[in-house]
């Protein structure tokens, strides 16, 4: 045997048996964290997905808090101011600048009838991004619902809610939007004169109309989603524990489906707010959008197309907005897949 | 495999009907007619008009009588477009849509299976990053906007390019770039997170110890089992640029199905949507049949059933 | 075993291995000093848990490291070439041809979209200037060695048309393919059922003795190392933390890790009062390894020393050796008797 080497500089006290708490204390436990705390921290550490969260509350503050405190309203006509470029003022305005007013610049020019157009803007935005959001909404309450349903109850019941699906899916989207919008737009405005939805009329009946056409229709995708993660949960053992525990299928539904499945419903969800946008903005290309005067960005774009030539700049300012509000959510959504859902993959 | 295709071909025709019946009554539903809008014509003559093409009978009736006369392979005439039958409109109208939207899935294809390659396999390099920035960015982009967008600038700024019509090659240029945007960028997104995918798989490893350049492992082992998410998307892209083109139809002033279509519900020309929306459904339903066919072809582990 | 140790051919030989995964959560230091060699024709078992580094090893012995790993110190030398210095071209070269190895999993490991005949001929295409005829046959020969019958017909079949057995035996037949010096086997039979098991086991020292290749056993199952393996070397966090024979280590353990896992196997011949003594305690925790040595946390007879210092080698006759305090604590204790 070897004689230990002298350079170690042992002494006696070194060999004494360690108690447990210093065994104990070896062990680094890493901080426990739950589902929330752990996705959180991961997506802080994206960079994209934390510059495009960014971009969304400037957008928000842009849509929803500007406004108020801008000069002109939306629907606001300048006489003598129609059809500025950027910074540039109207006859009237000149003359109370000659006059030693200050005058509010038209930063983004004004449109044909006068109206300032970076207000406009905000208010696109603001249309757009509440059909976005409520349509989300709306789809997940419907889609999760139906989905689950289908997934928990299994057997002929799913066969026929999810033959029900697919043929949803095969009808021809732009058929379905379009009846249902005109068939739903009468209903809405009757609704809208009735005390207490008046809410309605600030968005404007046919902007309802749309939210609902969207949710009913795009809700398929959410419900296979669901469907399909309610089933992996239902085969997998913790239920199956829970189950031959005695639980009932509520707490089952609630305690372990729900925890489980939240994730990808999240991420779903957010990736729905774009789609919703895209498609609203070409509804309003076709001129079945939002109606006037209350603009929407794809009802801003649609209207410059015509005078393009002249004036670039009411085109490519709403496409170029549409084009980075649905970028941004679909970054943050990806950000927030890959945070709480590494599974679900595009 | 003739015993799976004959069956899925008997659910497809379900499906079409189902979709037909649901498509007639839901059009009906819809507030107004064919003859409401022409201003032109009294209220006699329009009920006489109505008289005429059978819409003052119960709806179940004419919807018997258009079920029959279909399965006879008639179709009825165009409400609107008077003296033309639908089959000859669609006839007319379904090669051009069918054409741009072949070509935008070819072009598609073409681009996004091998940038989503690239961009895999340079996983976190500078060309990856670069992919991914173009890949969220195009599926960004609603087809009006690049339409929009691409007419101003090759089209009316630099005055390069045709904008209107179908007449020679180059006025194809902006009319399939603009639809082949969003399928790209998705088929590169697609292919790069699938192939990821697949280079994590246990075989993936057994070709790089066999010695295999990654070149080959890419090409042989893994491209033919990451493609396969690549194939059942583009039954369903084919089908949705068939139905979706009426924007870009609309831009550039095709003469499209989707186009006719719009203007046809539009316009209440019940027998126009009905045809037009049986022939969409069964492009669908054929498109998935076919992917699953394929499907069977690629992977052997599938089975028909 | 010093016998001829110096006449066998020296076939590898690792020195001060250390490599790291670089996750986004952190560096995980998967190996943290590893060397041992191997001649000719040694057949040695890596024992150890999940996470205890074997694979990792045996991997980079290919270059085959995943994705966030990295080598960051130590060397590997086989069959007289500096694997960790080699170009991705020259690695081809060996991977598949010198040494080969055989996966844990065979549900996994063969690609579902090609038959059988494809994937052991792709190989044989690779590394020989066989024609595809010759390939073929060779093919053919292959599975026969490694006891399919009717390997015409096996050949055209694709992956999941056989059953887990036979489709390990085809994954060995790839790895023979080009008749390698090293075969490494990664919990070659850990997937499979226990008569499978027995089987592939039987197969694989029947083909040793054929073929006389050197084999590294990857198991956790000490059974299986014992009946197949001359030397073992015991992995615990990213060190080698006891290598010696087999005898030594099954008859003489030395480190406090290796007594438990010794005693940890469930045996036939005993009382049936005896029960099965586990080891105590959760793996370490890589991304934050202790200080001291690795298994103190762990260990029943846990010093002072352990918790901040590593463990130094201790040697015994021939290639037995250690890294323990304990064993440490008994020559310090002598020492300290000369010195009074």
């Amino acid at each position: 045997m070897k004689k230990p080497i002298p350079s170690l500089h042992l002494n006696a006290d070194d060999f004494i048996p360690a108690t447990s708490e210093e065994k104990e204390s070896l062990v680094v436990m890493r901080e426990s964290v739950n589902f929330w705390k752990d996705g959180l921290r991961r997506l802080r550490k994206n960079k994209i997905a934390m510059v495009s969260l960014v971009f969304i509350l400037i957008i928000i503050v842009f849509a929803y808090f500007l406004p108020s405190f801008w000069p002109y309203t939306y629907d606001q006509q300048i006489k003598y101011s129609e059809n500025l470029s950027p910074f540039e003022y109207g006859k009237d305005e000149q003359a109370r600048i000659d006059a030693g007013e200050s005058v509010f610049p038209h930063i983004c020019g004004t449109d044909k009838l006068g109206r300032d157009f970076a207000v406009r803007l905000m208010m696109g935005t603001r249309i757009s991004l509440t059909v976005g959001l409520i349509c989300a909404a709306l789809i997940l309450i419907i889609g999760a619902t139906f989905g689950a349903i289908a997934g928990f109850a299994g057997g002929w019941v799913d066969n026929i809610m999810m033959r029900f699906t697919d043929i949803l899916y095969t009808i021809p989207d732009i058929l379905l939007i379009i009846i249902l919008s005109i068939t739903l737009r009468p209903k809405i405005e009757s609704l809208a004169t009735v005390k207490g939805s008046l809410w309605m009329n600030q968005v404007g009946p046919n902007s309802t109309a749309l939210v609902i056409v969207f949710a009913l229709l795009y809700w398929v995708g959410m419900a296979r989603i669901t469907r399909s993660q309610v089933l992996i949960l239902k085969e997998s053992e913790y239920v199956t524990a829970a189950r031959a525990l005695g639980a009932k299928s509520g707490r089952i539904i609630r305690k372990h489906l729900l925890t489980n499945c939240i994730g990808t419903l999240i991420v779903t969800t957010t990736l729905q707010i774009p789609s919703a946008i895209f498609t609203e903005s070409y509804l309003s290309f076709l001129g079945l959008g939002v109606s006037a005067p209350m603009p929407s960005l794809g009802s801003l774009a649609t209207d410059a197309v015509k005078g393009m030539n002249t004036y670039p700049h009411l085109l490519l300012l709403p496409a170029i907005l549409i084009s980075v509000i649905i970028l941004v959510f679909n970054l943050f959504g990806d950000g927030l897949r890959d945070a709480f859902d590494p599974k679900l993959k595009d | 495999m003739t015993k799976y295709i004959i069956k899925r071909v008997a659910m497809g025709l379900l499906s079409i009907f189902i979709v037909a019946t649901l498509t007639f009554f839901l059009m009906n539903m819809v507030p107004g007619g064919p003859f409401v809008a022409e201003k032109s014509i009294s209220k006699a003559a329009q009920e006489a008009l109505a008289s005429k093409y059978g819409l003052d009978k119960p709806i179940f009736e004419r919807y018997v009588t258009y079920m029959t006369d279909f399965l006879k392979g008639d179709m009825g005439v165009s409400l609107r477009q008077r003296g033309r039958t639908v089959s000859e409109i669609i006839f007319s109208k379904f090669p051009v849509s069918a054409g741009l939207a072949g070509i935008a899935v070819f072009v598609a294809l073409c681009v996004g299976i091998p940038l989503g390659c690239i961009s895999a396999y340079n996983r976190g390099k500078l060309s990856d990053n670069i992919i991914i920035v173009l890949g969220t960015c195009g599926i960004a982009i609603p087809s009006f906007i690049s339409s929009v967008l691409l007419l101003y600038t090759f089209g009316s700024r630099l005055n390069i390019l045709p904008t209107i019509g179908l007449n020679d090659a180059a006025s194809y240029i902006m009319p399939v770039t603009a639809l082949a945007i969003y399928p790209t960028a998705y088929i590169t997104r697609l292919m790069r997170s699938s192939l990821l995918d697949v280079m994590g798989q246990d075989y993936i490893r057994t070709a790089k110890a066999k010695g295999l350049s990654s070149f080959v492992t890419l090409f042989k082992h893994a491209l033919r089992n990451a493609i396969l998410p690549v194939v059942t998307y583009v039954g369903p892209m084919l089908a949705s640029l068939m139905t979706g083109s009426f924007v870009v139809e609309k831009i550039f002033t095709i003469p499209g199905l989707g186009r006719e279509f719009v203007s046809s519900i539009s316009n209440r020309d019940y027998t126009m949507i009905m045809g037009t929306t049986i022939i969409l459904a069964t492009l669908i339903i054929a498109a998935n049949v076919i992917v699953d066919i394929l499907y069977k072809v690629i992977d052997p582990r599938i089975k028909l059933k | 075993m010093g016998k001829g140790e110096n006449m066998a051919e020296k076939l590898l030989e690792i020195k001060d291995e250390r490599l790291s995964f670089f996750t986004p959560a952190g560096e995980v230091k998967a190996l943290n000093g590893v060397s041992f060699t191997m001649n000719e024709g040694d057949v040695l078992g890596i024992v150890g848990e999940s996470g205890s580094g074997k694979s990792v090893t045996a991997y980079s012995i290919m270059g085959l490291t995943a994705y966030p790993g990295k080598l960051i110190g130590g060397s590997i030398l086989f069959n007289g070439h500096r694997i960790d210095e080699m170009s991705e071209k020259e690695l081809r070269k060996i991977r598949g041809n010198e040494v080969s190895i055989i996966f844990q999993d065979p549900m996994t490991s063969l690609n579902p979209v090609y038959t059988i005949g494809n994937q052991i001929e792709e190989v044989i295409l690779l590394h020989t200037d066989k024609t595809k005829q010759e390939a073929h046959a060779r093919a053919k020969e292959l599975l026969e060695l490694v006891g399919i019958n009717e390997p015409d017909k096996r050949l055209k079949q694709y992956p999941h048309e056989l059953s887990g057995g036979m489709r390990q035996r085809v994954m060995i037949a790839i790895a023979l393919a080009c008749e390698p010096k090293l075969l490494i086997a990664d919990e070659p039979t850990t997937a499979l059922d226990v008569t499978i098991q027995a089987q592939i086991l039987e197969l694989m020292q029947e083909l040793r003795k054929k073929l006389g290749m050197s084999i590294i056993m990857i198991t956790h199952d000490l059974g299986v190392v014992a009946s197949m393996c001359e030397k073992i070397a015991v992995m615990y966090a990213g060190h080698i933390v006891e290598y010696g024979t087999t005898d030594d280590i099954f008859y003489n353990p030395k480190h406090e890790y290796t007594k438990g896992l010794i005693k940890s196997i469930p045996k036939l011949n005993v009382e049936q009062t005896e029960r099965l003594v586990p080891i105590e305690g959760q793996p370490v925790d890589l991304l934050n390894p202790p200080k001291g040595c690795p298994f103190a946390p762990r260990c029943e007879s846990c010093m002072k020393i352990c918790l901040d210092r590593m463990p130094p080698k201790t040697e015994f006759d021939g290639t037995h050796y250690s890294h323990c305090w304990l064993l440490q604590k008994e020559e310090f204790a002598q020492e300290e008797k000369t010195v009074e």
